[in-house]
């Protein structure tokens, strides 16, 4: 138990400053859809409602766990949505028809 | 644990470690918006993978309920995932609310589960888990709430806010501490769970609307933190990972989002803005504006060469972005140079400017952010804010005793001819006045920003092709 804690939190921890490095050179015009690709990302949780809900151990375990999925998969499926409709939506000037500067 | 005839749990694991490198690159690609794209198909390879893993599991024995539960969140995911980008803020916090959610129930059925044999530091990190999910979960709702206008934008304050708060918190900190010691006190667990959920409702209350990027992006981070939390429960690494992800993107959006309102988190969260800026407000008024049509607007912007945009929540409200683009396109196509500066907390939440515009076709190299485009402003001929204040306020820089002194402005009064697209007089959210109106340079467009823009599109069609 004690070896798993410190597994975990050492994974933790680097988990942690990978993210810093990574999402500190995410560029502020992509700050919306940074917010919603984490929170699909973070929807992972899912995995540990899933379980819940197929082990049922307990009548409220399996319950609780169902409603946990319906939530996390709805963010999953928004999340990337959304996320992938905003970002198509970024391009660059140069395309034809519009204005067409240079 | 035991073993089974399914699938060797190594293998899961396999899978959680592909998926967990794939959710590392998918926030990599997302650095530019020209790999932005795959960012997202590696998080849904690394998603579906995992879920996939997940289903392998050897203690899953009823598989029904798995099944309606995805296929009914998928059918509540879609709607979430096509609402109109100017309902974004409030998606996000609901999505915010149902990650929340999700944790709070698996956390909650985790204690009942396993109580009373829960080692102490289990203890800790499932209280944890359960308070920052209960309290994101009310506060995102309620966020989602004031973002939607269901509830009042405006700060609700009342005597003793702040000590009613933070007694909430610290009596459901101290159950949690007794929980750890007495894991097997079954009736306090409701407690843990019940009072954050006040504690989010009575957290949010206070906040006003300029201040919630901020408060998304906290309750972005605590969503992250909750995760990660129930990764401990659940010995599961991928779910340490992706927490930890989470939280510290919502960790820096945060500190950006104070930065640019120059404020702590504790002066967001504790802070009420309205109330300082009510005792602020009404002074003097009898000073002069200058005011313009959108005959003369148009004259001045297609006689210019280098033009500025600034929009604020105000062109997010009434809608004005494609007018807006309008706008830019018969700017460039006179030849003027048209650029957007965007500042940090512009709008509801960070970056929400940028989605606006970019729905509306305007090409992201135009979009600059305050840092980029400050020093141009001395070399601007005009700058046109559309519904945007306190974020041009120069009373920041110079004003001791404004509330808003020390946060980080554009410096639009610096450009040689300033117009305002506004209503009408009235102060911004933070109820601040905006010398920047009176200067001389300043002329004040006073109308709806969708509509104004509108009328200035069509002189400058109409004048000489």
């Amino acid at each position: 138990m004690s070896g798993n804690l410190l597994d975990n939190l050492f994974i933790f921890m680097l988990a942690g400053f990978i993210g810093f490095e990574v999402i500190k050179h995410v560029s502020p015009l992509l700050h919306t859809p940074l917010m919603s690709l984490t929170n699909a990302l973070d929807a992972i949780a899912v995995v540990g409602a899933i379980v819940l809900a197929g082990e049922h151990k307990s009548n409220m375990a399996a319950i609780l766990g169902t409603i946990a999925v319906v939530a996390a998969t709805s963010n999953i499926v928004g999340g990337f949505l959304i996320t992938d409709r905003m970002l198509k939506m970024f391009k660059v000037g140069s395309k034809p028809g519009k204005g067409g500067k240079s | 644990m035991s073993e089974s005839f399914a699938v060797p749990q190594i293998v899961i694991e396999v899978i959680y470690l592909v998926a967990s490198a794939l959710f590392i690159l998918s926030l990599r690609w997302l650095s530019s918006p020209k790999t932005a794209r795959h960012g997202v198909l590696a998080g849904e390879v690394g998603m579906l993978l995992a879920i996939g893993g997940t289903l392998l599991h050897h203690g899953i024995i009823d598989y029904k309920w798995i099944a309606i539960a995805l296929v009914l969140g998928s059918i509540i995911g879609v709607p979430l995932g096509r609402v109109a980008m100017t309902a974004v803020p409030q998606r996000t916090a609901i999505s915010h609310a149902f990650g929340a959610l999700c944790v709070t129930l698996v956390g909650t059925a985790e204690y009942y589960l396993r109580a009373p044999n829960v080692p102490p530091f289990m203890m800790a990190v499932l209280g944890m888990e359960v308070i920052l999910g209960s309290l994101t979960f009310t506060g995102s709702l309620m966020a989602a709430g004031k973002l939607q206008e269901i509830l009042p934008q405006r700060p609700l304050t009342y005597r003793g806010q702040n000590f009613v708060n933070l007694s909430l918190l610290a009596v459901a900190i101290g159950l949690a501490i007794y929980l750890v010691v007495h894991p097997e006190a079954k009736f306090v667990f409701p407690f843990i769970v019940g009072i954050p959920l006040l504690f989010g409702i009575s957290m949010v209350i206070p906040i006003g609307g300029a201040d919630m990027p901020t408060v998304i992006s906290l309750l972005n981070a605590y969503a992250g933190l909750s995760a990660a939390a129930m990764g401990f429960v659940l010995n599961s690494k991928l779910l340490i990972i992706a927490g930890a992800l989470d939280g510290s993107s919502g960790f820096i959006l945060s500190v950006i989002m104070s930065k640019a309102m120059n404020r702590s988190f504790a002066n967001v969260i504790f802070g009420a803005f309205g109330q300082v800026a009510a005792a602020a407000g009404g002074a003097e008024e009898a000073k002069q504006v200058r005011s313009a049509t959108a005959e003369e607007a148009a004259a001045i912007l297609s006689a210019a060469n280098k033009v500025v945009i600034v929009p604020g929540y105000g062109m997010a409200v009434a809608q004005a972005q494609h007018k807006v683009r309008e706008l830019f396109d018969a700017l460039s196509k006179r030849g003027v140079d048209v650029k957007f500066a965007i500042h940090p907390v512009a709008g509801r939440m960070p970056g929400h400017m940028n989605v606006l515009l970019a729905e509306a076709d305007i090409p992201y190299d135009r979009l600059l952010d305050m840092d980029e485009i400050n020093g141009d402003f001395p070399q601007t001929d005009v700058t046109l804010v559309i519904g945007a204040n306190d974020v041009t306020n120069p009373a920041a820089r110079t004003d001791a005793s404004s509330p808003i002194f020390g946060m980080p402005i554009l410096d639009v009064d610096k450009s040689r001819t300033v117009m305002v697209i506004k209503r009408g007089m009235s102060p911004g959210f933070a109820g601040i006045d905006n010398p920047l109106y009176y200067l001389e340079k300043t002329l004040m467009l006073f109308g709806d920003a969708k509509g104004f823009v509108g009328n200035i599109v069509r002189e400058l069609g109409g004048g000489q092709g």
